[in-house]
């Protein structure tokens, strides 16, 4: 009984806390956008503000829930569950602690690229159910942009899988005791960092729901909590991205006199604010350099990674 | 674990079943997707997590090309708008839900700790003796897929320029 509990109780417990960091995450943005903006941002409920979320959240779910009639309607209550469980279910190989994670599974970062693929389809289902010009062109902008920037993502990584020699993100951990992988697979970070962004779809990569064109891209005709559900995945998104960079380049849970568990949320947390911080700094590119950006300038560059990580080790051995 | 392989595999003879015989291209496509994530699953319970792996990435990410091909030509004109809205059936968007549903919670229980391989006498496959597989005993295979792979590269590049000469696209 206690083989099955155990699972299940972390389970639970990592999904509950990753729920509702992500909730307090729109809080800390908001909060970190005014910063460097100069401004105060909310902080009238509750101490500094971090109450607002609990607002928000009250606020969101007394909305009415409205489906409108001229969509497909089971399509369209289907793609926000689709974003969260994608969003969720990758989470399962990201190794916490040396005691703490999901599963232990030998093709780890092959699975999370597998999930993230998926994660495109609740973006392209919501785009086309909806029945809207405006939801259409972010979907079909999304479904570009995700398969284009997916292609080098999965190419980055593996620098990682060929220095550490696994799949499994547990060993890759590991492999990091001496060296940090940030340091001889620098190109592959910065690529990598760039695809996740591209992935989430945040700022400069956040053409899918690009207010100032499509009013609100593929999810212009949500409400209420389906959605507040896109709205979590997208930090979702974010917070696995920040988790994995810090799993694959910065040595996870390694790291001196802290407990493993501070050193993994530390790193992951900073790697989030660098998120919110690229949000504040940059401008939206234009669709097609995006693409160009990507095909032509992104590939080649995680290509040529992979050949000179793979000669270097041959020639070491 | 016998059950994950029965499971997925019935799954899998459904979903594709109603990804034939779907009148809507969509909810085709969607039944489609569901019957890949199956046999990836089959692949999974049969020892070889690393093909598993690769079926939901490479062909699960493949089929999104079909969608936006279907999306882009039933978007046309409002008559292919009418034809698609006369198909429309909310009982069917039911299935596809509850399907992917029983594959998550066979994910989940394999997770938990009930996991395996479907026979007993199956081995386990893990990503080094595929790539021993393809690039030993398999060599002339993996260059032929790439030089045809090559050659459909070429003829695209070919058709793409003489579109591009043809309609002055921004250069980018």
């Amino acid at each position: 009984m206690t083989g099955v509990m155990v699972p299940l109780v972390t389970m639970i417990a990592i999904l509950v806390s990753l729920t509702t960091m992500s909730a307090a995450l729109i809080w800390m943005e908001r909060r970190l956008l005014a910063l460097w903006q100069d401004r105060y941002g909310p902080n009238r409920v509750g101490p500094f503000g971090l109450l607002q979320v609990v607002a928000d959240m009250l606020k969101i779910f007394a909305k009415e829930d409205w489906v409108p009639p001229f969509s497909d309607k089971a399509v369209f209550v289907l793609a926000p569950a689709v974003v969260m469980t994608a969003a969720l279910l990758a989470f399962a190989v990201v190794p916490f602690t040396p005691g703490v994670s999901i599963a232990d599974l030998d093709i780890g970062i092959l699975f999370f690229l597998a999930v993230s693929s998926l994660n495109i389809y609740g973006i392209v289902l919501a785009g086309w159910s909806s029945n809207s010009k405006y939801s259409l062109l972010g979907g079909v902008r999304g479904a570009a942009q995700m398969l284009s920037y997916e292609v080098f993502m999965g190419l980055s990584l593996m620098g990682v899988v060929m220095l550490a020699g696994s799949f499994n993100l547990r060993d890759i951990v590991e492999a990091q005791r001496g060296l940090w992988f940030f340091v001889p697979q620098l190109p592959g970070l910065v690529i990598f960092f760039i695809a996740g962004l591209a992935e989430t779809h945040r700022i400069p990569f956040d053409l899918p729901e690009a207010e100032n064109e499509l009013v609100a891209g593929y999810h212009t005709e949500y409400s209420g909590m389906k959605f507040g559900m896109f709205f979590v995945g997208e930090y979702l998104g974010i917070v696995l991205i920040s988790a994995l960079i810090t799993a694959l380049f910065f040595g996870g849970w390694l790291g001196p006199f802290l407990p493993p568990a501070v050193w993994f949320v530390m790193k992951t947390l900073f790697f989030v604010m660098l998120f919110i911080l690229l949000r504040a700094a940059l401008p939206r590119p234009r669709f097609g350099q995006l693409m160009s950006f990507s095909w032509k300038l992104m590939l080649p560059l995680s290509l040529l990674n992979v050949l000179a990580t793979g000669a270097i080790l041959l020639a070491r051995s | 674990m016998e059950a994950l392989f029965y499971v997925s595999a019935v799954v899998a003879v459904i979903a594709t079943l109603r990804a034939v015989t779907g009148k809507n291209a969509v909810h085709a496509l969607l039944y489609l997707v569901v019957s890949l994530l199956a046999a990836a699953l089959v692949f999974y319970s049969l020892g070889a997590p690393f093909i598993a792996a690769l079926e939901v990435i490479i062909y699960a990410g493949a089929i999104m090309v079909l969608f936006i091909f279907v999306v882009m030509m039933l978007n046309l004109g409002p008559g292919a708008e009418r034809q698609e809205k006369s198909l429309l059936d909310p009982r069917a968007w039911a299935g596809p839900a509850l399907l992917a549903f029983a594959l998550v919670a066979e994910l989940l229980y394999s997770f938990s700790g009930g996991g395996g391989t479907a026979e007993a006498n199956a081995q386990y496959i893990n990503p080094k003796a595929v790539a021993l597989t393809l690039f030993g005993p398999y060599f002339i295979g993996v260059e032929l897929a790439s030089l045809l792979l090559l050659a459909g590269l070429v003829a695209a590049w070919h058709l793409g320029r003489r579109e591009k000469e043809a309609t002055h696209d921004s250069p980018g």
